[in-house]
């Protein structure tokens, strides 16, 4: 127990009480369930938690002005440091929001890569979470091997094409930087078969586990009302009940073209959220069966498309994709130079965090950690 | 998702009649047009479009500064004869949308009086909880005060930092790292700060 108050200066002051029994923990900012560097000051009562406040920044590099203080292509390279777990998502957020303010037209070939890339993105982000949850659970270590194993598999097919594992730098503005190599779409399609039998692997261990269900079920559910108000979006929406995916609502790319389904979940607490991402990811899988057997011949990116000088006509966009861990959108505005007048990014995992003190009330400190791994947050992409 | 504003403009201006709001053409081919709403009203507004028109998600708030007001009419482009503003001001921009009717985004504008004393605009975290972290964190970057939000302080910045490093004209100080080997322009700023080298 730490006595000196004078570090939470930020954290709320319990005026009135002088229950001196009551004890206040700073959770982070290196702790591993934070999944980073991400502090939380919680108030105790004994195991239960009175008040817990998030404290950000510790990550913070301001990446929005320096975004305005540069191109706009010059700015698809630090997309991919925001959530750096899904890095081809961001780029296609960017160049969605880009192509929005600027009229721009996508050649087929590119949509059908865009959506590959940004489902096998959903697979890596979904397999990742499933080990960092079971990491948070107790089960440290086998899982998130498992879980690496097969990321690992994908990052090989993001080397071959982007020349990064991670830091992809990989969508331009109208299309894609370069064509598929020779071979990957068979590679990519025999590795959406053998994930199948994967995740099947996975959830055998984790469906029915008994210290899974006895951690997980009835834990931070929160009414659908409040979480729409909260504005949480992605996932964490979605295994409350409410069918809410862009993908769905405002069909970007080429979405409709996919048969695919939405997975709904019923109470919204931490299990229901972990299943969501299991069934998530089959679907992901559907949608990959198909774009690859439909993925037609063409140009990778428009033949027209400016790299050199590039300077969007005066005005604004806001445009969204549903990325694996929610709603990521980019709201541009141009003057009709070369760099954005402004720039934001609308941060799901940041903004998912809004309720965190909510779900977090009346139960135990070690639920904390559960909840907090549900919501599948990147600190680069929370304090950016 | 293309959006009748036309009509919730008419219905705004029926059900708030001194709502103070217009129209603001959005010159880019996204074509997002949105509403300019008088910052003592904003809250008014929202709890309408919440209640009564559905708009349920509250997705994106942005902050702008705008120094010159020229550039901001240029972009939020008015119907008609508009004054222009005299000084500059800082923008909140609200993203709504409604999950229900799978509608939007309605953009909203509201703009301070001015970039120092005045640049105040009413919270709307009593209607939309989203806001929340979103208003804390242009009140840290840009400086906008938000009235009525329920705990405003920094949140990315540290709580000691005094400016606000969105804004147009922040400079940035020269001197926040520690450059063992200055190099190029950042040893033309660390000559003020480091001795001359021997």
């Amino acid at each position: 127990m730490i006595s000196d108050p004078s570090i939470f200066s930020s954290a709320p002051t319990l005026e009135g009480s002088d229950d001196d029994q009551l004890l206040r923990v700073s959770l982070g900012p290196q702790h591993p369930s934070t999944h980073g560097v991400f502090r939380m000051n919680v108030v105790l009562d004994g195991e239960t938690v009175v008040s817990l406040k998030p404290v950000f920044g510790y990550l913070h590099r301001n990446h929005e002005k320096i975004a305005e203080s540069v191109t706009y292509l010059s700015s698809m390279p630090y997309t991919d440091r925001l959530d750096y777990i899904c890095p081809l998502s961001n780029n296609w957020a960017y160049a969605h929001a880009v192509e929005k303010l600027a009229g721009i037209e996508v050649p087929e070939r590119a949509e059908y890569i865009r959506v590959i890339l940004a489902e096998l993105t959903r697979l890596i982000n979904h397999t990742a979470f499933m080990g960092f949850i079971l990491g948070d659970m107790g089960a440290w270590g086998s899982a998130l091997m498992y879980a690496f194993r097969e990321r690992e598999k994908i990052l090989d097919l993001f080397e071959d094409l982007t020349g990064a594992r991670m830091m992809a730098n990989f969508m331009r503005f109208g299309g894609c930087r370069n064509d598929l190599p020779a071979g990957w779409a068979m590679q990519c399609g025999k590795l959406v078969d053998e994930y199948g039998p994967f995740l099947d692997e996975m959830e055998k261990f984790l469906v029915g586990n008994e210290i899974l269900l006895a951690r997980a079920q009835d834990v931070g559910q929160l009414s659908k009302e409040a979480l729409i108000n909260g504005g949480i979006t992605g996932p964490m929406l979605r295994a409350a009940g409410v069918n809410y995916d862009i993908r769905k609502v405002e069909p970007y790319g080429i979405y409709e073209r996919f048969d695919f389904r939405i997975p709904l979940g019923e109470t919204g607490d931490c299990y229901d959220r972990i299943m969501i991402r299991f069934l998530e990811m089959r679907e992901s899988l559907k949608i990959l069966r198909q774009a690859i057997d439909q993925l037609p011949e063409g140009d990778y990116i428009h033949p027209k498309a400016k790299i050199r000088n590039f300077k969007p006509p005066i005005g604004e966009a806001y445009g969204r994709i549903e990325g694996p861990k929610g709603e990521l959108g980019f709201h541009l505005i141009s003057d009709g130079t070369t760099n954005p007048y402004r720039y934001r990014v609308r941060p799901p995992s940041f903004i998912n965090l809004t309720l965190i003190e909510d779900m977090c009330l009346g139960l135990d400190l070690a639920d904390v950690v559960i909840i907090l791994g549900s919501i599948d947050i990147v600190l680069g992409e929370v304090d950016r | 998702m293309n959006l009748e504003i036309e009509i919730i403009l008419a219905g705004i201006r029926t059900a708030i009649p001194d709502a103070g709001i217009s129209l603001r053409k959005n010159p880019a081919p996204s074509g997002q047009h949105s509403l300019l709403v008088n910052g003592s009203n904003l809250v008014e507004v929202c709890q309408f479009l919440h209640d009564t028109l559905d708009f349920d998600l509250l997705s994106n708030v942005t902050g702008v500064d705008w120094p010159v007001p020229a550039k901001a009419d240029a972009v939020a482009v008015p119907e008609g004869e508009a004054t222009p503003a005299s000084e500059g001001f800082l923008e909140v921009l609200y993203h709504l949308y409604s999950t229900n009717r799978r509608v939007g985004p309605l953009v909203l504008r509201a703009r301070t009086a001015d970039r120092a004393e005045n640049a105040k605009i009413s919270s709307v975290v009593s209607v939309f909880r989203s806001a929340e972290f979103q208003e804390r964190e242009i009140f840290d970057l840009y400086g906008v005060i938000f009235t009525g939000h329920p705990d405003l302080r920094r949140i990315l910045m540290w709580d000691e930092f005094v400016d606000f490093p969105m804004r147009k004209d922040y400079i940035a100080p020269d001197d926040y790292e520690y450059e063992p080997t200055p190099h190029d322009a950042v040893l033309e700023k660390a000559k003020s700060h480091y001795p001359a080298q021997p």
